[in-house]
């Protein structure tokens, strides 16, 4: 691991002022179960990291009647064991129910999750520089790309590893930003990036912003949700492939489904097709089907990586056909 | 090079200063400098729990956490839970057991069980095997280390 200067952050205010203009010159730091193993593998090689630990207040999970609001550093733990999260929110609890171990979640805080960095295995070896690092090539094209992604055009294939973030923004929430000139929110759904927008990052967010919060709308009545995950461990794993639902269905016909795939693409990827198909539709298992094959629609996979395609369609079927029961 | 940073915190209950260079983790700080080599590096990455250490009541893998994160805190390894002359239950249980052949999982799992105990003195085999997939063993296959932790709960 590089050497770099390392500083407790008071407060939010202060935070823009110690970063810098690229993120060569600072990072934050939360969980640092991200951060900690992309510095030893030189993938980060900041000067400077600024410990958001330190902040008070940034550790809260409050409901109110909008919905849920989660503080930056509030631990995975912290959201498994909550009330309102399990009772209400079941995708996102079953969701963080699965990502990493007891140990893991102790320490990653829900807004290091969704902004951890690719677990692409060439991003995470110091031998390939690759575009993603600044470097002239991707090494998945032509290499081995198993675990890359089905969707999306490159020039970077890597797929966002998060489990936290597909069941976010099937429940349509809200990132905080605070920057230089304060505050900011941005939806979910507008907050990450594809590679052609930046190939470096993975989100909109600067080198001198930060994430304070997340705030969950309070999902209409009706609606039930639900989270898959395929991974090929039972214990600690990455998705090969996971399916954040969320459905409002009325007498058996679906009137609004949210349906967002993890594991196949840079970014947490929501099923437009699938969800336009499922609009007004009475759930019968062809439809189930139907829905499953225009989630996939504009797939295309890799040459070792095809079997994705498979689970992404048995998990929206199955999902589909669970919520609407 | 990065100026060295002075860290006070508490390890097994005794008072501990140390000097460390911001990217030395506390496993490497715990092992290479204050010769409490219990904790284990397997992965270091965060895989494999062989470096189990309770810091300020929640377990932690010490390979992703630094040596300059620790200032203020209290820190158990596996050198505070029992001793050769006066065992905790879990070592006892996972010597009844034959819990361990090489044994570098050992330190990992008694500390991670421990602080499953320390929370619900009274897990089920399923919350046992849920919280301890943290932890890796390449020998045991699990069953064992699994029955030592049930017979080591309170009231078993
Ligand atoms: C062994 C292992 C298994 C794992 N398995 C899974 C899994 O199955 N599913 C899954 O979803 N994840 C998994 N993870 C990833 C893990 O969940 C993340 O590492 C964790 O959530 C990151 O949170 P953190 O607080 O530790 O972030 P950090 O490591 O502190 O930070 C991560 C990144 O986000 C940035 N950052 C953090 N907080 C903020 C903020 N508030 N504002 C701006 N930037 C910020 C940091 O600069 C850094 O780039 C696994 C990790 C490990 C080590
Ligand atoms: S997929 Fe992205 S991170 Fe992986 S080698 Fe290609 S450019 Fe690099
Ligand atoms: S050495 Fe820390 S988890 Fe493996
Ligand atoms: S006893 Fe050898 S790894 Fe567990």
């Amino acid at each position: 691991m590089r050497n770099f200067s390392y500083v407790n952050a008071t407060s939010i205010e202060q935070v823009p002022s110690l970063l810098g203009r690229s993120w060569d010159d600072a990072v934050v730091m939360a969980g640092g179960t991200d951060l900690v193993g992309e510095m030893k593998d030189y993938a980060a090689v900041p000067k400077r990291v600024v410990n958001l630990k330190s902040i008070e207040g940034l550790d809260y999970i409050r409901q109110d009647d909008a919905g849920l609001r989660i503080g930056a550093l509030t631990t995975l733990t912290d959201v498994l064991e909550n009330s309102a999260v399990s009772q209400e929110l079941p995708v996102l609890h079953q969701a963080v129910s699965v990502i990493a171990s007891p140990q893991i979640r102790n320490m990653a805080t829900l807004a290091g999750n969704i902004l951890q960095r690719p677990r692409c295995w060439y991003y995470r070896s110091e031998d390939f520089p690759c575009l993603k690092k600044g470097g002239a090539r991707c090494y998945a094209v032509g290499g081995v790309n198993t675990y890359h992604a089905i969707f999306g055009s490159g020039p970077s294939y890597i797929v966002h590893p998060s489990d936290a973030a597909p069941a976010l923004m099937a429940l349509g929430a809200t990132v905080h930003v605070h920057g230089p000139r304060g505050g900011d929110e941005v939806l979910m759904d507008d907050f990450f990036t594809m590679p052609e927008m930046n190939i470096r990052r993975e989100n909109i967010l600067r080198p001198n912003e930060i994430v304070t919060e997340i705030s969950i709308p309070k999902p209409e009545a009706n609606s039930k949700g639900m989270f898959l995950k395929v991974r090929e461990r039972e214990s600690i794993d990455f998705a090969l492939v996971s399916l954040a639902a969320q459905m409002t269905v009325v007498n058996g016909t679906c009137e609004r489904a949210s349906l967002v795939l993890g594991g196949v693409a840079p970014i947490p990827w929501r099923a437009v097709e699938a969800e336009d198909y499922l609009r007004g539709r009475r759930i019968t298992e062809a439809r189930a089907e139907s829905a499953a094959e225009a989630a996939v629609e504009d797939a295309a996979p890799m040459p070792h990586n095809g079997y994705k395609v498979e689970i992404a369609k048995n998990l929206v079927k199955q999902a589909v056909q669970a919520l609407a029961s | 090079m990065s100026k060295k940073v002075h860290v006070q915190t508490t390890i097994n209950g005794e008072a501990v200063d140390f000097l460390c260079e911001p990217r030395n983790s506390l496993l490497e700080v715990l092992r290479d400098d204050l010769d409490h080599t219990g904790a284990k590096e397997g992965c270091n990455n965060g895989n494999c729990g062989a470096c189990n250490v309770i810091m300020d009541g929640r377990l932690v893998n010490s390979c992703c956490v630094l040596g300059v994160e620790a200032d203020g805190c209290e820190i158990t390894t596996i050198e505070g839970i029992g001793s050769a002359a006066n065992l905790h239950p879990l070592q006892q249980k996972f010597l009844e057991h034959a819990a361990l052949q090489c044994g570098i999982c050992t330190p990992g799992f008694i500390v991670s069980a421990k602080a499953l105990l320390d929370e619900n003195p009274n897990p089920t085999e399923d919350e046992v095997r849920y919280w301890l997939a943290g932890n890796l063993c390449r020998c045991t296959g699990y069953d064992k280390i699994v029955r030592a932790v049930l017979d080591a709960r309170n009231g078993a």
